[in-house]
């Protein structure tokens, strides 16, 4: 098998993320929910949102999906805990044009943290949509115009 | 038998390809079928030489085009054994052709409070045009249920079908439990209480011998894209007395007889539900197909195909953590086998067996009542044909191997 292949999608970090997701939980009192599915293989996410001050000072998420949906969540919580609507929102543009191949520098790309990392789903066009799933139920919880 | 099949091979150019590195094994059959160089050659043969409009051009390519249509719609009735080549719709595949029935017999034929009887192994073709016809009509959808290893309940078929019942709409062949339903068993079952049946055959029509005048289906649906031939172009077969009695599926040029300032008249059957242009090199392509498959024989296919499931279906077991949805015995099923690996979503499965060169089905399959009765999100299947052998399957079992190894699981 192409096992190197596989490496390029399924690296360490995205592993341990979809072993030990982070902020996978029910959120209490939650200011922002949100639930999206990827109708293609069923795919759900639960997002909840924490606003206060224009910031998300508390993040959780729940639902099913496949490893890169679910590292892709967990990595997505890490970096948005503490920023703002606008910042947040910047972080999901930055995350898109990434996985779709769209440059962005080297600078952008580090606000992603972890995240970055799922640069190699641009290989794997099938997966993108596990991949953005996530950021676009954030888009939508923060008051985006999104297609469910 | 078996060097025959290994032959058979050479005629899909597709399948000698590489696929991220690795020989190509195409095992995603239920999706849509492979084409041999012969239904491709016969479609780029028509449009070189023949192609024209059908039924109204004077002149000679449109005589051909005409001649050529209209043989293909003989050569499905004898593929299916149906009583008369006025029988056979062309339609743009197996929903279209449900949907046909559903817009035309069902709307005129279900009222309020009546009855339709579907199944939980139902794919949305057949199931969302039932959905919508019972909303429309404010008739109550009923579903038969499953026994423990995923066949139709019979028992359970018996209670659903009642008096009410206008409509039973069933598989023959699951396209996720790869189990095949007792469709003759059903339409007397249906007939019983003056209701009519409905055989969505897309997965059966491609790999066993079919005849609908055995089965007592009145209504009979599939596709050529799972059968060799092109996509686009389907089948739907009626009893006649059924299909004069209904509307047309719609209005426009070519399905009328006389059309008068404020009033038309209809073609006869099956041109009232052939509107605008048809799909006529589809159509020639799928006659080329059936003579594909008539020539190698629809039970030498079915024999082939159940000697792979017992190739497979042990070792699929056989891997620690693996779950196979549907019979367990290979006896009651054919080459579709839906699974799933502990620990791991199909789609992380699919996306490492297609880099291994493998492609196989990840997700619910449009049947997602089916996935929520099996309590599943998705699964990964693997669905052969006649062109698959047992390489293929050691591709497979190997790379499902190595894919718990590096998911650690």
């Amino acid at each position: 098998m192409s096992l190197s292949g596989l490496n390029n999608l399924y690296r360490e970090v995205i592993l341990d993320h979809s072993e030990h997701p982070h902020h996978k939980h029910e959120l209490k009192n939650a200011t922002n929910t949100v639930t999206l599915k990827n109708p293609t293989c069923g795919d759900v996410i639960n997002l909840e949102i924490n606003l206060s001050a224009d910031k998300i000072t508390d993040i959780g998420f729940t639902g099913e999906g496949c490893t890169i949906s679910q590292s892709s969540a967990s990595m997505m919580t890490d970096v948005v805990i503490g920023s703002t609507v606008t910042e947040s929102l910047e972080l999901a543009q930055i995350f898109s044009d990434m996985v779709m191949g769209h440059e962005r520098s080297a600078a952008d790309l580090e606000k992603l943290g972890d995240a970055a990392i799922l640069s190699s789903v641009m290989k794997f066009p099938a997966r993108i949509k596990c991949a953005t799933l996530c950021w676009w139920a954030l888009r939508k919880s923060l008051g985006e115009e999104v297609d469910d | 038998m078996d060097k025959k099949f290994q032959k058979i091979r050479n005629d899909f150019p597709i399948l000698n390809q590489k696929v991220n590195g690795e020989p190509l094994v195409y095992l995603d059959n239920a999706a849509t079928s492979q084409k041999p160089q012969v239904v491709i050659d016969e479609m780029v043969r028509f449009y070189q030489n023949d192609n024209a409009n059908t039924h109204r051009s004077v002149h000679t390519l449109g005589e051909r085009a005409t001649e050529e249509y209209e043989a293909a719609r003989v050569k499905v009735q004898k593929f299916i054994n149906a009583a008369s080549s006025r029988e056979i719709v062309f339609t743009k595949g197996t929903t279209d052709g449900l949907n046909l029935v559903a817009s035309t017999y069902g709307e005129n034929n279900v009222v309020a409070g009546d009855e339709i009887v579907v199944s939980y192994m139902e794919h949305h073709s057949n199931l969302i045009p039932w959905q919508q016809l019972a909303l429309r009509k404010h008739a109550t959808l009923k579903y038969i249920e499953l026994t423990a290893d995923g066949q139709l309940d019979l028992n359970d078929a018996n209670q659903k079908i009642t008096n009410k019942t206008k409509i039973v709409a069933l598989t023959q062949t699951s396209n996720v439990l790869g189990v095949t339903n007792d469709i003759k068993q059903l339409a007397i079952m249906a007939h019983d209480h003056n209701a009519v049946i409905v055989a969505d055959g897309a997965q059966a029509v491609p790999h066993q011998p079919v005849d609908v005048q055995a089965l007592d289906a009145d209504f009979y649906a599939f596709s050529g894209h799972k059968m060799l031939g092109p996509m686009g172009i389907g089948v739907l077969y009626g009893k006649s007395n059924l299909l004069k009695s209904m509307p047309p599926y719609q209005f426009g040029g070519e399905m009328i007889d006389f059309v008068e300032k404020y009033q038309s008249s209809w073609a006869d059957i099956p041109w009232k539900f052939e509107a605008g242009t048809q799909n006529v090199a589809g159509a020639i392509g799928l006659g080329k197909a059936i003579d594909y498959l008539k020539d190698i024989g629809m039970q030498n296919i079915a024999d082939y195909e159940n000697q792979l499931v017992d190739y497979a279906l042990p070792k699929l077991l056989a891997i620690p953590g693996l779950t196979v949805y549907g019979p367990q015995d290979p006896q009651y099923r054919n080459g579709v086998i839906s699974f799933n690996l502990t620990g791991l979503h199909p789609h992380d499965l699919a996306t490492a067996l297609d880099m291994d060169g493998i492609a196989v089905r990840a997700g619910h399959h449009c049947a997602q009542p089916l996935m929520k009765y099996l309590d599943v999100v998705a699964t990964a299947r693997a669905s052969f044909y006649l062109y698959n052998n047992q390489a293929d399957i050691d591709q497979l079992i190997r790379a499902i191997y190595e894919t718990k190894e590096f998911f650690r699981l």
